[in-house]
Formats: C-alpha cells, structure tokens, sequence
C-alpha cells in the first residue's frame, strides 16, 4: 500500500518534470482575469496557433503586476494590455507624457509593444440609465450635487494613479461612501441597487446589460486606454512568423466590435475561444480549430492539476514539519521559535501568500506548491509537538530506563504513540489544502479554481459549482482517505482507547 | 554493589536528597522505606540515569556512573514502576522481547526466554498476545517485571511495584515476588511505603525522610531500637489487623 502510494507520488514528479521541460519551447501567451483581456489572449492564442502548434493561453492570472513581472521573468511571452495602464500603473513613478516614449522605456525591460489594436477601452464612471435620468446627472460634474451616493470601485482604481484619490480632487466630488471592491461584483451591487455609481470600462457588455450610463467626462481626467499587446522582444527572433500573427490584429478591432464579443461571452455565455474564433473566420477568413473539451475531460485535467497542488506540497510538508515538530518538542527554546514562526505564516492571507511567491518563483505551479506548502506546516508541526509532549512521563522514562538509544526511543515508543495526532495534523493539512488550492488558478496553476474564477467573471453559477463541488468532495475524499490510513497506520493498541 | 557517596540534588532550590551515604550489596533486597516525598524515588532514578545528582558519587561495582555507558549500565538494570510504564501501542510479550530485539537475539533464544519468563512470574503465555490495555493491573505488573528481567540484568530496581494493586492482588504478587527474588539472587533495590511489605521482603530496610536517612537494618532493629521520634511513629502509623482480638491494632 505505502510502496505503491510512493510509486504514484514519483510517477506524478517524473510526468510533470519532463512536461515542464517540452515547456521550454512553448509560446506562453497571458491574460488577465477580465473577459476582454481573455478574448484578447485567446484571439492572439487561436492566431499563434494556425503557425505554431505548441502554444499555451495562461488565461485568468489576477491583475496587473502579476502579468507584468511574470512577462519580464519570461514565464509568459506576450499578454495584451492597455495604454493608460501602462504609464499610470506600471511606470507609475516615471513621468511619461506621450505614449510614443513608451517603446524606449519598455526596451530597457526587453519588451516591445505593437501598435494598438483599434479600440479604445478607457475608464468610465457609470450608473442606472433610470437612476440617472432620475437626478438629472450626465457627467461627472453632476455628482458633486449628490453626496449621498454610494460608489464601488475595483481595488484597482481605488490605488491607481489616475484612479479615484484624482479623480475625486480633479472634480471636488464630495462622496464619503465609497468601497472597493471586485469589478465584476460591482456590477451585481449595480444591479442589485446595493452601490449606486461604479468605475467601468468603456468596453464592459454590462453596460448594455445592466442597462447603465458612462458618465460624460466633462473636463478630460481619463487618459486614453489603447488596447496593445506587450511582448519579449525575443519572440521577434525565435518565433518571427508567430508574432506576425498577432500583429495582424493591429489597428483591426472596433470599440463595438469589442463590446460585441465581450457580450458574447458575458450575456450569451459563449466561449472565448469561439467568439475569438469567428472574429478570426470573419476578418482574416482563416479557418481556426477550437478544440472543444467535453465535461469529463476538463474535470479530469482540473482533478490531476489540483491533486498535484495539493499532493506535491502536502509531501513536502511532511517531510519537512515532523522533524520540525520533533526539534521542537526536543528543544523547548528554539521549539518556540519555529512555532512561533510556523504561526505567523499561518496568519498571511492565502492570497497575499500565493502572490508574493511571484517574485521569488514566478507565475504557475511552483508559487501555488511553495504558498500551499508553507500553509501546510503548522497543523503538521503543531499536532507532531503535542503528540510526543502528550506522552506520560512513566512511558518515557520507562523507553529510557530500558537503555533504547535516543533515536530508538523516538522510532519505536514516541512516534508511534504520537501517530494519531501527527495524522489528525496531516489530514487538517490536507484538507485545507484542498480549499486553498483552488486560488492557485489566479497564477496559472490551474486546478478546480479555474472555471470558479471563470464563472465569478462571468456570473455564471453552474460554472462556478464546476470547480466548487469536485472541490468539497476531493475534501471529502481526502477525509475519507486519512482516516483509512490512520486504520492501518496508528497501533492497535492505542486505537483501542478511544 | 551499589555504593551512593556523599548524593545531594535539589529541585529548584528544594533539596530532594542530603549527603545521602549508602551501600546495597550484591544478591540480596535492599528496600527503601518512607513517607511520600522523602526522596526514595530520586534515589531510584539517579541509580538509572533518569536524572543526575548535584554532587557526590554513585558507584557501580569499582567505577563510577559518570565513566560507564549509561545504556550498558540501563541494559544490565531492570526498573519496574508503580504504573508499570507498558508501551500501550505493543502486546504484553512485544514490550517483554523489545529490548533483546534491540540487541539482536535469536528469536529461537528470545521465544525460550519469554516462555521461561512466564512461567517464572506464573503469567499465562496465551495472554502475551493482548495489549497492556486489556490486561489486570497484577498482569501489567508481571509483564513489567518480565519485561525488566528479560535481558537477565544484575540489578532490579523497583518504584512501587505493588502500589496501585487491590489489596489480595498485592498479597499474591508479594509472595511471587518475594519467591522470584530468592530463586534469582539479583541485588533488588525496592521502594514502598509499606512497613509490612519492607519487612516482607527486605534483608535490609533503610527509612528515609526529608531527603536523608534516618535509620537502616533488619526489620527488627526498627522495633527495637529506633533511633529517632520519628521511627517510632513511622512504625505505629500502620494499622494492623489482629484475627484474635478480632479489632484493628496499631
């Protein structure tokens, strides 16, 4: 049992070392976790394809900065972006006045911009079309007659440069009431008539949806937001003719082509992939082949990746907590410090956790493997030190006084007496594990976080449960799983005693 | 021989022993008697490397603790507690054979051994199968004998071996014992608080109190002549059962 377990471990290991080896020589193309920016990545994806077979769309991976460093650091190769984010949010510290000085700053990270797609998708501010009509407000200006208001802006534009801290001094807004919040939550609050006036893209598809109005920035704030793919200047190189193929999209996508497909996918819930698909047929007359998943095989994909998140890191944990909990159960001083430590690692948010992984390890599997398997180490590390400290003082003189070595005291009397505790740490381990995993797909670690995020974007329940139940039942099982091991593993003994 | 020289430790800032001087011969019971705290435990523990004494020496045979291999010194030192300290995760005979394991024995010498073991101590062998858990505090105590006999060592140390049995229990255990201790002519260093049970079995008695001690010899001595308020006490606190004037005796 224990010998094929291990053999399924390294079998895992092996398939995955060699396949992030054939990775090398893959085109990795991001996007961000918004509908416009996956079509963007889709579209430039399905185009790559029709050259180069070996290319990957990194689809969903959170925000800005993640898509940005993970570019720089070579984890993907190209991502579509925006103009104004660019200089507001990336180089926020830099003074850039045009975005013709944007080519020469970006070479010095070795990366090159295309010319811009067509649309412009800026900043807007938007509310109810009735609810408008109603106060009589058409442009921004107009809501400094109206304190009581309620806005909810993305995180995002609540930090940015050019987001709300300006806009409110630009235009003397006098709102007190103002959340941050996710954007595609603000548009459920919109909707639902919980916040009243958001910040939108002058793309969105529920502008139409929700039936809302951008306001009318009277006196210019927004900069323009010319949609532009970012990409290593290496891909010129190495893969001319697959760039090539992007390129084509330039100065080609309309600002209503663009709210067109993003309503596709938002409204009509069709896949990225086919509306990217036929606007490819449509203008290019390229015929691309959209591979078409059934159910089982992307539960499949999802149930391998989220089991290799939460096998790989639960492994090392292991491995790495019990000799942790048993130094500090050994060595109270130094005990107390690496609980202490263990501790404080448990109190970062997971998602803080993941993203600071970023930097270290860049975008992917690794980060979610290093974040899950620092989480993963206090139950363990916590249940091995009260297991041996549980121990009667009369069974361990006894182990001693009998003339058992120190290690052999600690193999045959005190880790096997402490085995259902290290166990029960193992199983919580695990099991939370399965939970947390599924922020990896934020990073492009995939997993059954995957369609949850796709179906947060797209208000979409039944995609959401897609990856939530298989999520609650791998608990299950994991649950299940432990206490079967725990079974044959604890002594009979002891088991006896509860 | 055991020679304690000039043992002192405290417990942060207690003292538990005071210039304990003391000499148990070889092959015979010594028993150490005294009022709860009076520091025969410590003694027992400081003998088997559990804890170390502050000063003094403790000799075993010519040479010191602190020269010897404390595990060869443990090996050749059965101890027996009060709780019996069985490993509850192993059988009966698993915790009686762990140690020969250790060493290596043959398993053909380890079955002999275990069956001499059993019969020596009048436990039934089929019970060596079942956990500590499910055997009577009298077994658990046999077992814990047998396991602390098992590698034949020269010294028997026993804390309270019969403190926590009912009172027939303890009758029967006592005379096994006391038989097991002749048959085998280990030099036993026993503890109790029991005059009648130190009587019962102890060539030699040592009462103690507040970590020194306070008179030793034969049984007898301690009726006769003792040497302090305090032996006379210590003596008529048991209470005896007298079958002929049909009352309980001081």
């Amino acid at each position: 049992m224990r010998i094929f377990l291990i053999h399924f471990i390294l079998l895992g290991l092996l398939s995955h070392s060699l396949a992030s080896q054939n990775e090398m020589r893959e085109i990795k193309i991001g996007s961000k976790k918004f509908t416009e920016s996956v079509i963007l990545g889709e579209l430039a994806t399905l185009l790559v394809k029709t050259v180069q077979p070996d290319v990957k769309h990194l689809r969903e991976l959170g925000g800005t900065r993640i898509l940005w460093n993970a570019l720089v650091q070579g984890d993907i190769h190209l991502y579509p972006e925006y103009t104004g984010t660019i200089i507001q949010e990336i180089f926020a510290g830099r003074q850039i006045s045009d975005n013709s000085e944007l080519p020469a700053i970006l070479a010095e990270y070795h990366i090159a911009m295309s010319r811009p797609l067509g649309f412009n998708n800026t900043y807007a501010l938007g509310m109810k079309r009735k609810l408008a009509k109603k106060l009589n407000i058409e442009t921004i200006s107009d809501l400094q007659q109206h304190p009581d208001l309620i806005f909810g802006f993305t995180n995002e534009f609540m930090d940015r440069k050019d987001g709300w801290p300006s806009l409110q001094k630009f235009y003397q807004l006098p709102q007190k009431n103002v959340q941050g919040l996710d954007h595609d939550l603000a548009y459920r609050g919109i909707g639902s008539g919980s916040i009243q006036v958001i910040d939108l893209y002058s793309t969105d598809a529920e502008i139409t949806y929700y039936d809302l109005v951008a306001l009318i920035d009277d006196r210019h704030f927004f900069t323009d937001y010319k949609t532009v793919y970012l990409y290593r200047q290496e891909l010129a190189e190495q893969a001319p003719e697959a760039l090539r193929q992007v390129l084509k999209l330039q100065g080609i996508i309309s600002e209503s082509q663009m709210i067109q497909m993003n309503a596709r996918v938002k409204i009509q819930a069709q896949s990225e992939s086919r509306v990217a698909a036929d606007f490819i047929r449509q203008n290019f007359y390229i015929e691309v082949n959209v591979q078409q998943h059934s159910w089982l095989d992307r539960l499949g994909k999802r149930t391998v990746e989220h089991l290799f998140l939460v096998g790989i890191s639960l492994l090392a944990a292991i491995l790495i907590s019990i000799p942790l909990g048993i130094l500090s159960f050994r060595y109270a001083g130094p005990g107390q410090v690496i609980l202490g430590m263990v501790g404080i690692i448990q109190t970062i948010p997971s998602l803080a956790l993941i993203v600071f992984m970023i930097p270290l390890l860049g975008i992917g599997t690794k980060p979610a493997l290093m974040a899950l398997f620092l989480y993963s180490l206090l139950p363990i590390v916590r249940n091995t030190h009260s297991g041996l400290q549980d121990i009667s003082q009369p069974i361990r003189e006894s182990a001693q006084a009998l003339g058992l070595t120190r290690f052999a005291q600690l193999r045959l009397i005190e880790l096997p007496l402490a085995s259902r505790s290290i166990l029960a740490g193992i199983k919580t381990s695990a099991v939370i594990n399965v939970g947390t995993a599924t922020l990896g797909a934020l990073i492009g670690a995939g997993g059954y976080g995957q369609p949850i995020l796709t179906g947060i974007r797209l208000d979409n329940i039944t995609l959401i449960l897609e990856g939530a139940i298989p999520a609650a039942l791998l608990a299950l099982l994991v649950q299940w799983f432990f206490d079967s091991i725990e079974k044959i593993m604890v002594p009979r003994g002891i088991r006896q005693v509860s | 021989m055991i020679r304690l020289e000039n043992i002192s430790k405290s417990y942060q800032n207690v003292a538990a022993l005071h210039d304990i001087r003391l000499t148990i011969p070889d092959g015979k019971t010594t028993v150490l008697i005294g009022p709860s705290g009076c520091g025969k435990s410590t003694l027992l523990r400081l003998i088997i490397g559990l804890i170390a004494c502050d000063s003094g020496n403790i000799i075993i045979g010519d040479e010191t603790l602190e020269s010897l291999d404390i595990l060869q010194v443990r090996k050749n030192t059965g101890y027996v507690i009060q709780e019996g300290g069985l490993f509850p995760h192993l059988t009966a005979g698993k915790n009686i054979i762990l140690m020969a394991h250790q060493t290596g024995w043959q398993k053909t010498a380890i079955d002999k051994r275990l069956g001499e073991l059993a019969e020596l101590t009048k436990f039934p062998p089929e019970a060596l199968d079942r956990y500590p858990l499910n055997l009577s505090g009298g077994q658990q105590q046999r077992v814990s004998l047998m396991r602390a006999l098992m590698l034949d060592p020269d010294i028997l140390l026993m804390d309270e071996p019969l403190g926590a049995l009912d009172p027939m229990i303890r009758f029967d255990l006592q005379a096994d014992l006391k038989s097991i201790f002749q048959k085998l002519k280990k030099t036993v260093l026993l503890v109790t608080h029991d005059l009648a049970e130190a009587g019962y079995f102890g060539d030699h008695i040592v009462l103690m109190r507040e970590g020194r001690i306070v008179q030793q010899g034969h049984i007898n001595d301690f009726l006769r002549k003792p040497a302090d308020p305090f032996v006379t006490r210590f003596i008529r606190a048991q209470r005896v059962f007298n079958e002929e004037r049909g009352e309980v005796t001081e």
